[in-house]
């Protein structure tokens, strides 16, 4: 009895300790806190509002009804896609375009940056650089008309194609080639752009490293494979982990420019289902259960690889 | 030193470097170029046409006279100015706001403030939640208005992330002094800590410029008046869904397939033109830009 009392006393004066700390603080930065309302707005009304708007996924929603007037339904939405053909398609399509652009498009940029540090002339390093990067500033609408019009029946690569005396078709509406479009597109766009963050990793190497390699006989190959690539590992790994914790998080721009009904089998992911699924078919609750289940799918290889990251070396994302 | 150490196998590695890279420039640009010989081309030469193009076939400014006929593509460039230049006022000057207060010391909040904001990296509401928040904002006042393309996308939380990094490097006695000659946060924010973080600020600029220019999603799902489309979603329209009958009234059946290709490639060029001819002019500043996010991304 009398300690609960001792401890509730304890308890209360350490409550209105910090109640005090807290009210000195608001009183000392005031003026701080209010020029945050439009941040404290924005996070408020567009980040956290559509979070409770979420738990959509668990009713059977009607935008008359309301979100908190609609009928709660458990799980069902989320049982409706496990049990659905689209399960097994938009996931394993996911892992595919993701691990296709994972194995051709990650080591694109480390190998580009690599050879440019063996360019010996200045004014050809820089003009290689400039135009590589050019591709990232092309807007990805423009991107796509293009991939769209070099593709056709009578489009230049069909042409090329004719030259070499294969057929040509309209290869957008065909599923074997929509994921090799997709990644040589992305290489095409992000190669030069991708090997800037490791040519900033090779120019901070120790010049003295490659003196005493030269004194010890070591030619440029060895120097390679001894100093430049250990040298940029971390880099490496940094950016691998970072890519692997976007894995399932293949963005429905491209896609939903790019695909057609044609090529759903091989091109439709999640992104792109819960956006036909919601806003063309109106399946607001269960497309919203598909893209939460991915969220939290996401959210878990992030925050994996952010700790993975942390271990290797000091960088992580806080 | 170079001669001494200098093989005859480095001499063949050079050589197929080289190539490679001259390789690698055609790869980049050719495409590129292709458009611009196509959209000056003669439509009719250019149907029939077959196979690499090396420079226009005949002289036509026709398809960019067509092009500029299509009423959405200078409402589209009007409009996508509108939001560039609005939209990254306003976002560059919240997301200062929030990066200025993120780098303070002594802020007890803080700590649970930054989670908030950072937590909005990892994990969201989704496409479809969003949507509804922006559909029926204040009873729908940002649906089918160019607010929708700038509000519910103001502060991006990475260079929110990049522009506090920039601010925490700056000398807290500087702030200090002109604390002591009584000036609030607002003066510190805008004639202090902005001012010294220049470089930091451009990136984030260009950052931002660069994604409202290139936006187009949100206006696909938000806006359904064609006069407010802003020039990515115009430019969906003639090059990804094949509308191009605006342009090509007037001209009869058989040519209007031939002038319909050659007005996409005039589009193509009269969409990237203005942003190729600033890229090189600021390339320094974007690639100074990965630097920085790198440091803390």
């Amino acid at each position: 009895m009398a300690t609960q009392a001792v401890h509730d006393a304890a308890k209360s004066s350490k409550l209105s300790s910090a109640g005090k700390i807290l009210a000195s603080d608001l009183r000392r930065n005031y003026s701080l806190y209010l020029l945050m309302i439009p941040v404290f707005l924005f996070y408020f009304l567009f980040m956290y509002r559509p979070m409770y708007g979420a738990i959509i996924a668990f009713k059977d929603f009607n935008p008359a009804d309301g979100i908190w007037g609609s009928p709660f339904v458990g799980l069902d939405n989320f049982r409706k896609f496990w049990d659905s053909m689209y399960r097994n398609r938009v996931f394993f399509n996911t892992l595919k375009i993701s691990f296709s652009t994972l194995i051709f498009g990650f080591p694109a940029p480390i190998i580009l940056a690599l050879l440019i540090n063996e360019l010996r002339s200045k004014i050809f390093t820089k003009s290689v650089q400039t135009i590589t990067y050019l591709p990232h500033f092309i807007s990805l609408v423009v991107v796509c008309g293009m991939i769209k019009d070099f593709t056709t029946e009578t489009g230049i690569i069909n042409d090329i194609i004719k030259v070499f005396g294969g057929t040509p078709t309209t290869m957008l509406n065909n599923p074997r080639y929509f994921v090799p479009i997709y990644v040589i597109s992305d290489i095409w766009q992000g190669i030069g752009w991708g090997s800037i963050i490791y040519l900033a990793a090779l120019s901070g190497i120790d010049a003295e490293l490659y003196e005493a390699a030269r004194i010890d006989g070591a030619g440029r190959w060895r120097q390679t494979l001894s100093i430049t690539i250990p040298s940029i590992i971390p880099t490496i790994i940094t950016m691998l982990l970072l890519r692997v914790g976007q894995m399932m998080n293949i963005g429905y721009e491209k896609i939903i420019l790019l695909y057609n009904p044609l090529t759903y089998e091989s091109a439709d992911v999640i992104s792109s289902f819960v956006y036909r699924e919601g806003l063309q078919n109106f399946q607001y609750s269960y497309s919203t259960a598909v893209g939460l289940l991915n969220s939290l799918i996401n959210f878990v290889l992030v925050f994996g690889a952010n700790i993975l990251s942390r271990k290797f070396n000091d960088t992580s994302l806080w | 030193m170079a001669s001494i150490d200098r093989t005859k196998g480095q001499d063949i590695f050079n050589i197929f470097n080289m190539i490679f890279m001259v390789a690698l420039m055609l790869v980049t640009l050719y495409p590129l170029l292709y458009v611009v010989f196509a959209s000056f081309s003669d439509a009719g030469r250019f149907l029939a046409h077959s196979g690499m193009l090396w420079h226009p076939l005949g002289f036509s400014g026709l398809a960019y006279e067509r092009a500029f006929q299509h009423p959405s593509i200078v409402s589209g460039y009007l409009n996508t100015i509108f939001i560039v230049v609005i939209g990254t006022i306003l976002s560059v000057m919240v997301t200062a706001i929030g990066a200025y207060f993120l780098s303070r010391k002594n802020v007890l909040l803080q700590r649970p403030i930054a989670f908030l904001i950072m937590f909005t990296m990892f994990f969201s509401g989704g496409l479809i939640p969003t949507y509804f928040v922006v559909k029926n904002f204040l009873g729908g006042v940002l649906y089918d208005s160019l607010w929708a393309l700038i509000v519910p996308t103001m502060v991006s939380t990475y260079n929110l992330v990049v522009m506090r990094s920039g601010f925490a490097a700056i000398p807290d006695s500087l702030e200090e002094s002109a604390r002591i000659d009584g000036a609030g946060h607002l003066t510190i924010l805008f004639k202090i800590v902005l001012p010294l973080a220049k470089a930091t600020v451009a990136v984030i600029v260009l950052y931002y410029g660069v994604a409202y220019w290139n936006a187009w999603f949100n206006a696909s799902i938000y806006i359904n008046d064609n006069a407010k489309y802003p020039l990515q979603l115009v430019l969906r329209q003639i090059l990804l869904i094949n509308d191009t009958n605006n342009m090509t009234f007037g001209v009869d059946a058989g040519d209007q397939m031939a002038i319909s290709e050659t007005i996409k490639y005039a589009v193509i060029v009269i969409a990237t033109l203005p942003i190729l001819c600033v890229y090189p002019f600021l390339q320094k500043y974007f690639v100074k830009g990965v630097m920085i996010g790198a440091v803390k991304g």
